[in-house]
Formats: structure tokens, C-alpha cells, sequence
């Protein structure tokens, strides 16, 4: 039987211990009208060789070259990411309730909040939330409760924000009577603009700040967060791990520095592996941490007086304060947290620049490139991280990426649906996995497809 | 029997064991000179003016740190691990090397659906494979844990009671006993808890059920076999109940182990469930996640389940969003939820097939009976003697703790010593001093017996040498820890001023 040890002598000892002539007279308190029979639609077992075989056919794909980005960035993963990931000690451990027992994955955990909170400029961070997406609703539910000088329930959410991120943050707050109010860009720059912000937003608990936004445009945010903090608001910060090696940490925005930091960690050391699993990190200051969700390791002494590691701060949290817990969340993304950990110490804070730099450096290369092309042009004039808007002149952004495909590249995602105003545009990634000669094989693959597309228009 | 005191030279966190200067130049892209010292499009105001504190390690020594720290913990691979409600069963290696082939790893959830067929099928065929088992019309595989899933359901409720203007229902139902992410998830969706009381032989106390019920009841969230370890005998007349209330019920799945192929869900009345695949389908808990939470539905909720799902039309599989479903409470993540834990458990639910499924639940019901009868023989006290076990049960050390002040969490502690993991201490609140054992179908007769031996053990301790127990453990990388230490001079991240 897969997975299940027992010979027919250990049934047979185990039945007489308990006193009953089958196993069946185990199940003898369900009600009988409540029993199934066989479940015909689900197919018989496969062995792991068959299973092994159908699961190699289907893992056969087509692997065109990727630009898209739009959320889940593709970076090289260093190979002893894995490796160590899925020894059975961290991938078949559980959250570590008895400390003693799981040592490992909470001196990781404090390891991994401590390289965090570097990174954001903050004082204090989780053990992780699930993605990026439902971690900026954590951080608005956490905003609401903790901005103790507004008793609004309004956010601010610019429309530079992941649309994505928007929808999943909607679903999760609405029923508790939050509303978020857009807050439009600038069609020119692709950011915020900060001269147009009312003077007088009224009584509003936080506003959102992507950065880079999902344009891949830089925000200004020290402008913002300093706008934001004159009318009492806290400042959510979302942003791309990796673009915190180059770009300004949150901590340090404007004046006092952004106050709740959230964002998708997938870009360190994750695949793409259709969409998950990622997971969401979430960094705040000292002041606010009773706020925060999710589960927090401190460092603490044993019985003998050696450091050790434990769970804390636990009065927050679902399975003691039940009704009145900060957030219902239980599990986080332990496992994926284990990868980025070793991800940021493999490549430290060197190497992460650099990856942050050549990403850069590929995206502005490219977006050089494509630009040059008849009847493409690059939507926005703002410095950017590793992201760009592009736009086509005439022709449909769903035929130029169809035809695209079929060249081998996947060119980007279609930003027609999520922003109509900017016309058949896409966004388009490029990070330091793309070479010289990738960047080059989009442009000639892009110039063949507009040319064929506008030679078919005329 | 004692560990290790001297430190050595593996100990310490990653930051201490940096040097200034050492780098894995292999790991990071190169960059040619033009691109170092190119000026950046970005500007100044917007940079970083220091670097991050982040370890500057060789590689070999963080593949030697973080495999030592592996080694610190006890996991299923390692050790028994009975830990109640948690279903910690075996994670069939298959699983993980077939759902890490390059081939999905790659796949990019935002591209065309024609370059992840073969990634879909498997994620339909979960959605189909989940609905037959539990009983449902539809699921959504999109929930990224049972706490989402969770969510979920209850915004379904909402919703449905929304769609029909009966908006005055402003209550949900929870048994005592229910899991702490049952009350903190009725609120997070805008409702008041009212609780209700367990009677002593582990059933819902219906007379309680049936004050409590009315024209504000949105619905009732309910776990079967109940947290307390034992099938809710009058389950249906419960869903009659509450349905003639008005009210929904919500299944939480967190014990679905127990019954897989034998009874369903849906047949028992209720209209919303979760499954958590990292428990019943065998995804890994990874020392707290990833997990997955699919939701299933009666059919008068399908309209509200949560996006993105699989649709299979036409001869191609693709995502359904809110397009095609304009009444979902909407999406929950950024993409399709925690995609490859689903792929663990879709490998996972093939290999069982329709035979392997019932079997789950006779093995891992035949163990916890087992288990159960022998600790009674052996003088232990259960929390529920009348009843038989599910998947799991409770034993009470309420009579060791008054007698010989050795209380459960003596015997959790002890326990690591003889190398098994503590069953759930403390859980369900309602049954003192309490050790909820689930020892899974994955185990085998010899191991069960070991860990009966070493309660007997730690009993015979607790009467001659209580003092010992309750200093326990002593063989592990720490010993009892200063909790109170821990929350009160809080070090959440480390500092190189010590």
C-alpha cells in the first residue's frame, strides 16, 4: 500500500488491542446513510515510475525567452539554494512550537528578519506572510489598527500599485469597512505626481507607496512620505527586495522614513514555478510591532543561561487571542523564506547589488533598443528600475505578443485591460539573466513583427 | 545524557561568522567596467547611501551553517512527530523532485496559457480530483493555507447572504473547541463570534446550538472530526439546524485525514470547506509553510468562489478570473495561489488513486485507536474514554500535573529527549493539562510502541524523579527556553553592538 507500513500481522495485533474484528468497526460512530462507496471519478493509483513518465510529458514546454515580469521577476537561483531547502530537516519540520526541537528553523527565521530589516532601513520584521499581494492587505488592516491619531478607515492606493496587488488587497478588507481611494499618476512621468495631492485629504489612516511602482518607474518618495506624514497618515511601503540594494531602503524616506514595509520576496532565490509558492515580507519599527501579523522570532537564553531561539510576541496572534488576534493568519511561507535566506547570505550585499545594477542595466539597454523601432516608443520619460512601459503605434500590444511567441519571446505583459489610457502598451522586464545577445534577439524578433504588423496595416 | 556545552566553531548566527571582503563572485552576474562606473539613469535623492547588513560568507560556509542549522531541528524525515491536527505524515520524496522539474519551475504565471499546459492539466485535474473526494460542486484551488481558505469561505457566506439582502445576519457560530483561526477568520470578514459549548462526551451541545441559532446567524464554522478528536455523531441533524436557521455551514479541513473516501462533506450537509493539502494530500509544513487551503462549495455558493481557477474548454486549460465570474469574492494572492504546493499534492493524490484514499483514513484511524487503547492500559487518561478515536485523541495529564506537579508541557519536554516530537500540548483549551496524538497513517507498529514505551517511561519518572522531568529536555541544542525573557527584552534582529 503507497505509504502506509503495515503488514497484515501488525493489523491483526493492533485490531486485537483495541478489541474490534476489523477496521471497519473503527468508523462504527459515523452514521451509516453518511457512508461512500468508491469514488469513480477519481483515476486508480499510478506507481511513481508512471507517475514519474506522465509528469516528465507534461513538464515538456515550450521555454521561449521570458520579459515578462509585472510581479515575478526571473533571477538566477545559486544552486545550493535548493539543495539545502529540501533536506527533510526544513521541508518536513513543522512551525516550531516545542523550541527546543526546532532550533534551526528559528536561528533562520531571526537570521532571515534580521537581513530583512536591513535591507528596508527598518527595526523589526516577520517571520513572513504568504505573497506580496496579500502581505500589502495585512499592511493595511496593520495601518488601520495602528495609526492611533486617525480613526479613518480610508487608504490611499495609487493606481501605480500592482493591479493585482489592488484586486487581492480589495478582497480582503472590504468586508471590514476599509476603503481605498486611487490616487492617480501622471501621464507623462508614470509616477505620482506630488504637486497634485490635495491640501486637504481630510482624516485618511495610510497611503500606499510602490516603489519602484508597476510601471517599473521610480516614485518620489521622500516627497511622498513627507506629504503623507504632515496629514497624519502612515506610509505602507511597497517595494522589490532586489531594488533595495540600489535604490533608497524605506527606512530612510523623507523625513522619518516609511512606516509599515511590505512586498513579494519571490525575486530572492524563488522560481517562477507558475506563481508560487512566494511569500510576502512585512518589516515595521519597534513602535508598531504589537501591530504586526504573522509569527516573530526573538532571541532569548536556556535554562543554562546559552542563546537560543523561541517564538514571541505570541499574544498577537490567532491561537491565543482567537476572536481578537491581529490577523487570522497561522502558517507563513517558512519554507521559501529558508530559500531567500540563503539566497541574500550567498550573495550578500555585494553580490545583490550587482544583481540589482545589471537588471537595471538590461531593462535600460533594452528599452534603448525597442525604442528604435518604427512605430514603438517608450511610454514614460522617469528613471526606472528593471521595468519599462512600452507602447505600439497602430497595431494591437495581444497581436504584436502572439506573434512575438510564436518568435520565441514572451515580450511582456499587456497593460491594455488594467490602464485603457495608455493604449496598447505592454511592460516589459529585463534582469541580469538576460544576455547581450537576448536583448538583441527581442529587438530583431520585435522589429520583424511590427514590420510585418504595419506592412499588413498599409 | 547530556549535550554538548562546549561551543563550537559551527554555533553562532550567519552575521558572525562574516568577514568584510568575502564574496561568491560565482553566484553574482559580472559586470564589465563600462558597467560599474556607468553613470545610473536613477537619481541621487534616490539611492541607497550605505549598503545593507548582510553576511559576507564564503559559500562553503553557508552551505556548513545552514545545513548545521537543519540539523537542529526534529522533522518528520527525522523523528516521530505526533503533533495533534497537524497530520504530520510522510512527504513522499516524489512529490517534491517531480513537481521541481524545470519544465514548471519555469513557467511564469502571467504567460500565455499555450507555454503551461501540462502545469494547468495537473492543477484542473487537483479541482476535479478535490471535488469527488469531499462531496462539492465546484473548488478553488487559489487559498494559499487553511487560514485563507478559511477567509474564503467565510467571505463566500457573506457574499451569498449579501446577493440575497439578507444582510442582518451579523453572527457566526463557533464550537468552544474550535481552532483559534476560526474566530479571528469570522472577524476579519465583519462578523461577532458567538461561542457554544462542547458536551463531555466531545458532541456539540445541540440544545446550546439550537438557543443560539436565528435570523442573525450567518452560518457556523465546524471541524468533523472535531478538534477534540471524535466524529460529530449528529451531524446532520446540526446542518438542519442551522440551515433552517438560514444560517450556511462551513467545514474547516483541518481533520480530513480521518475520513478521506469514507464520508464527504458535501453529504454531510455543508455548504463551504477547506482542505489544507499540507495535512490530508501530504504537501510538506516546510517549518511553517508554504501550505495550501483549496476551497469547495455547494452549489449555491459556486458563484462566489475566489479567482483564478482552471477551466478545461476547447482542448485548452485556462484561468478563469473575475471576467468570467463576476460574482467571486475575488482573487487572494497575486498570481494562482501557492501553485507548486498544489503540484505536491496533485502527485501525490495520483500515486494514492481512488483505492489509496479510504485507506488514509482506515490507517490513520486504526494507529490513533491503537495508540489510544495502549496508553489507557498503560494507565493514561483520556480526555473522551466513551469514544472511539479519529485520526487523533486526547490524553489528559491533568491527574499527573496535580499530584505530582508534572504537567503536560514536563512531558512534551521530556519526550524530545527520547526522540520523538511532543504531540499538541494545550490544544483544544477545553481539556486540561492535554496532549492532542495524531500519529498518522505513515507510521509503523514498532515506532507506535516505542512512543507508548516512553510515556510509560516519563510517568515512572514523574513519580520518583518529578524534578527531572521537569527540567527536561537536556539532550537537545537548547534547553528550556525564557519565553518571557524572549517577548520582554524583545531581540527580534541582531545587532553587533554585544
Amino acid at each position: 500500500m503507497p505509504f502506509i507500513p503495515h503488514t497484515e500481522t501488525d493489523v491483526q495485533q493492533m485490531l486485537a488491542s483495541i478489541g474490534v474484528s476489523d477496521i471497519a468497526a473503527l468508523f462504527d460512530e459515523i452514521p451509516a446513510e453518511l457512508r461512500i462507496g468508491s469514488l469513480d471519478k477519481i483515476p486508480t493509483g499510478l506507481n511513481e515510475m508512471a507517475m514519474s513518465r506522465l509528469m516528465h510529458e507534461r513538464a515538456v514546454a515550450p521555454q521561449p525567452l521570458c520579459f515578462i515580469g509585472a510581479g515575478a521577476y526571473e533571477h538566477h537561483i545559486p544552486a545550493a539554494i535548493w539543495e539545502i531547502v529540501t533536506r527533510g530537516e526544513f521541508y518536513s519540520a513543522y512551525t516550531p512550537y516545542q523550541a527546543e526541537a526546532s532550533q534551526g528553523t528559528l536561528q533562520l527565521i531571526y537570521e532571515y528578519q534580521t537581513m530583512m530589516a536591513h535591507l528596508t532601513g527598518m527595526e523589526a520584521s516577520n517571520a513572513s506572510l504568504y505573497d506580496g499581494a496579500s502581505g500589502l492587505a495585512e499592511a493595511v488592516l496593520m495601518a488601520v489598527r495602528a495609526n492611533r491619531k486617525s480613526k479613518s478607515k480610508r487608504i490611499l492606493m495609487p493606481a501605480t500599485v500592482n493591479p493585482a496587488y489592488r484586486r487581492v488587497v480589495q478582497t480582503i478588507v472590504e468586508n471590514q469597512g476599509i476603503t481605498l481611494e486611487p490616487v492617480d499618476y501622471q501621464p507623462g512621468s508614470g509616477a505620482i505626481d506630488t504637486a497634485s495631492l490635495p491640501a486637504e485629504p481630510g482624516d485618511v489612516a495610510a497611503l500606499v507607496i510602490p516603489q519602484p511602482n508597476f510601471f517599473g518607474v521610480l516614485e518620489e518618495v521622500n516627497g511622498l512620505t513627507d506629504w503623507a506624514h504632515a496629514h497624519g497618515m502612515l506610509v505602507i511601503a511597497v517595494v522589490n527586495p532586489t531594488s533595495l540594494a540600489l535604490l533608497t531602503p524605506p527606512g530612510e524616506w523623507g523625513e522619518q522614513g516609511a512606516d509599515i514595509v511590505c512586498g513579494e520576496g519571490q525575486p530572492l532565490g524563488v522560481p517562477l514555478a507558475g506563481g508560487g509558492p512566494y511569500f510576502g515580507f512585512m518589516c515595521c519599527n519597534l513602535k508598531h510591532v504589537r501591530q504586526m501579523p504573522g509569527r516573530i522570532v526573538g532571541r532569548t537564553v536556556d535554562a543554562d543561561g546559552k542563546p537560543g531561539f523561541a517564538l514571541t510576541l505570541q499574544a498577537r496572534e490567532q491561537h491565543i487571542r482567537r476572536s481578537k488576534a491581529t490577523s487570522n493568519i497561522c502558517t507563513n511561507q517558512g519554507l521559501v523564506v529558508a530559500a531567500a535566506t540563503i539566497y541574500m547570505t550567498l550573495l550578500g550585499a555585494q553580490g545583490l547589488h550587482r544583481v540589482a545594477l545589471k537588471s537595471h542595466q538590461s531593462s535600460q539597454a533594452l528599452c534603448e533598443e525597442l525604442q528604435m523601432i518604427d512605430g514603438v516608443t517608450s511610454a514614460f520619460s522617469s528613471a526606472s528600475f528593471h521595468e519599462f512601459v512600452i507602447q505600439f503605434d497602430g497595431v494591437s500590444a495581444d497581436e504584436v505578443l502572439d506573434r512575438l511567441l510564436a518568435e520565441g519571446v514572451l515580450g511582456g505583459f499587456n497593460l491594455s485591460a488594467d490602464y485603457p489610457a495608455l493604449g496598447e502598451a505592454i511592460l516589459v522586464c529585463a534582469t541580469e539573466t538576460k544576455t547581450e545577445a537576448d536583448i538583441r534577439a527581442y529587438q530583431s524578433a520585435l522589429s520583424r513583427v511590427m514590420e510585418k504588423l504595419k506592412g499588413g496595416a498599409a | 545524557m547530556t549535550r554538548n556545552t562546549i561551543d563550537q566553531p559551527q554555533d553562532g548566527v550567519i552575521f558572525e561568522k562574516s568577514h568584510r571582503g568575502r564574496s561568491n563572485s560565482c553566484q553574482a552576474p559580472q559586470l564589465n567596467a563600462s558597467e560599474t562606473t556607468a553613470p545610473l539613469s536613477i537619481p541621487a535623492s534616490l539611492l541607497r547611501k550605505s549598503a545593507p547588513l548582510l553576511p559576507e560568507v564564503s559559500e562553503m560556509q553557508a552551505v556548513r551553517h545552514f545545513t548545521r542549522l537543519s540539523q537542529k531541528n526534529f522533522s518528520i524525515d527525522t523523528h516521530f512527530y505526533p503533533l495533534g491536527s497537524c497530520t504530520m505524515k510522510y512527504n513522499p520524496r516524489a512529490c517534491n523532485t517531480l513537481a521541481m522539474l524545470p519544465g514548471f519551475l519555469n513557467f511564469h504565471p502571467l504567460a500565455p496559457v499555450e507555454t503551461g499546459q501540462g502545469f494547468m492539466a495537473c492543477l484542473y485535474e487537483l479541482q476535479e480530483i478535490l471535488k469527488e473526494v469531499t462531496g462539492m460542486k465546484a473548488v478553488s484551488l487559489t487559498p494559499m493555507a487553511g487560514a485563507q481558505g478559511e477567509f474564503a469561505g467565510m467571505a463566500m457566506i457573506r457574499a451569498y447572504h449579501d446577493a440575497r439582502g439578507d444582510t442582518a445576519r451579523c453572527e457566526v457560530i463557533c464550537p468552544d473547541a474550535a481552532h483559534g483561526t476560526n474566530p479571528a477568520t469570522a472577524v476579519m470578514c465583519g462578523y461577532k463570534v458567538k461561542e457554544i459549548p462542547t458536551r463531555a462526551d466531545g458532541d456539540i451541545d445541540i440544545e446550546a446550538l439550537k438557543e443560539a441559532v436565528g435570523p442573525q446567524t450567518a452560518g457556523i464554522m465546524l471541524t468533523n472530526p472535531s478538534t477534540v478528536g471524535v466524529f460529530e455523531r449528529r451531524i446532520t441533524e446540526i446542518a438542519k439546524i442551522v440551515h433552517d436557521a438560514g444560517g450556511l455551514l462551513y467545514y474547516d479541513g483541518a481533520n480530513l485525514n480521518a475520513i478521506l473516501g469514507k464520508v464527504r462533506p458535501g453529504d454531510m450537509g455543508f455548504d463551504v470547506i477547506h482542505m489544507n493539502l499540507h495535512k490530508t494530500f501530504s504537501t510538506p509544513h516546510g517549518g511553517g509553510g508554504p501550505g495550501a487551503g483549496p476551497v469547495g462549495v455547494s452549489e449555491r455558493l459556486t458563484p462566489f468562489l475566489p479567482v483564478p481557477m482552471v477551466d478545461y474548454r476547447g482542448d485548452q486549460y485556462r484561468w478563469l478570473t473575475r471576467k468570467d465570474r463576476p460574482q467571486s469574492i475575488g482573487q487572494l494572492s497575486a498570481f494562482a495561489g501557492n501553485a507548486g504546493v498544489l503540484m505536491r499534492a496533485y502527485i501525490y493524490a495520483r500515486l494514492l488513486g481512488r483505492e489509496g484514499m479510504p485507506r488514509i483514513a482506515e490507517y490513520s484511524v486504526l494507529n490513533a485507536n491503537y495508540m489510544m487503547v495502549e496508553l489507557q492500559k498503560r494507565g493514561f487518561d483520556l480526555a473522551f474514554p466513551s469514544r472511539r478515536a479519529t485520526h487523533e485523541f486526547i490524553v489528559t495529564l491533568k491527574r499527573q500535573a496535580k499530584r505530582l506537579d508534572v504537567t503536560a508541557m514536563d512531558f512534551a519536554k521530556r519526550l524530545l529527549d527520547y526522540g520523538y516530537h511532543a504531540p499538541t500540548t494545550y490544544f483544544p483549551l477545553l481539556v486540561p493539562e492535554c496532549f492532542l496524538i495524531e500519529p498518522t497513517e505513515t507510521e509503523d507498529k514498532e515506532t507506535l510502541d516505542g512512543f507508548i514505551d516512553a510515556m510509560a517511561k516519563i510517568q515512572h519518572e514523574a513519580e520518583t524523579q518529578a524534578e527531572m522531568v521537569r527540567a527536561a529536555p537536556y539532550t537537545l541544542p537548547s534547553r528550556r527556553l525564557d519565553d518571557v525573557r524572549a517577548a520582554r527584552e524583545l531581540d527580534i534582529v541582531w545587532s553587533s553592538k554585544e
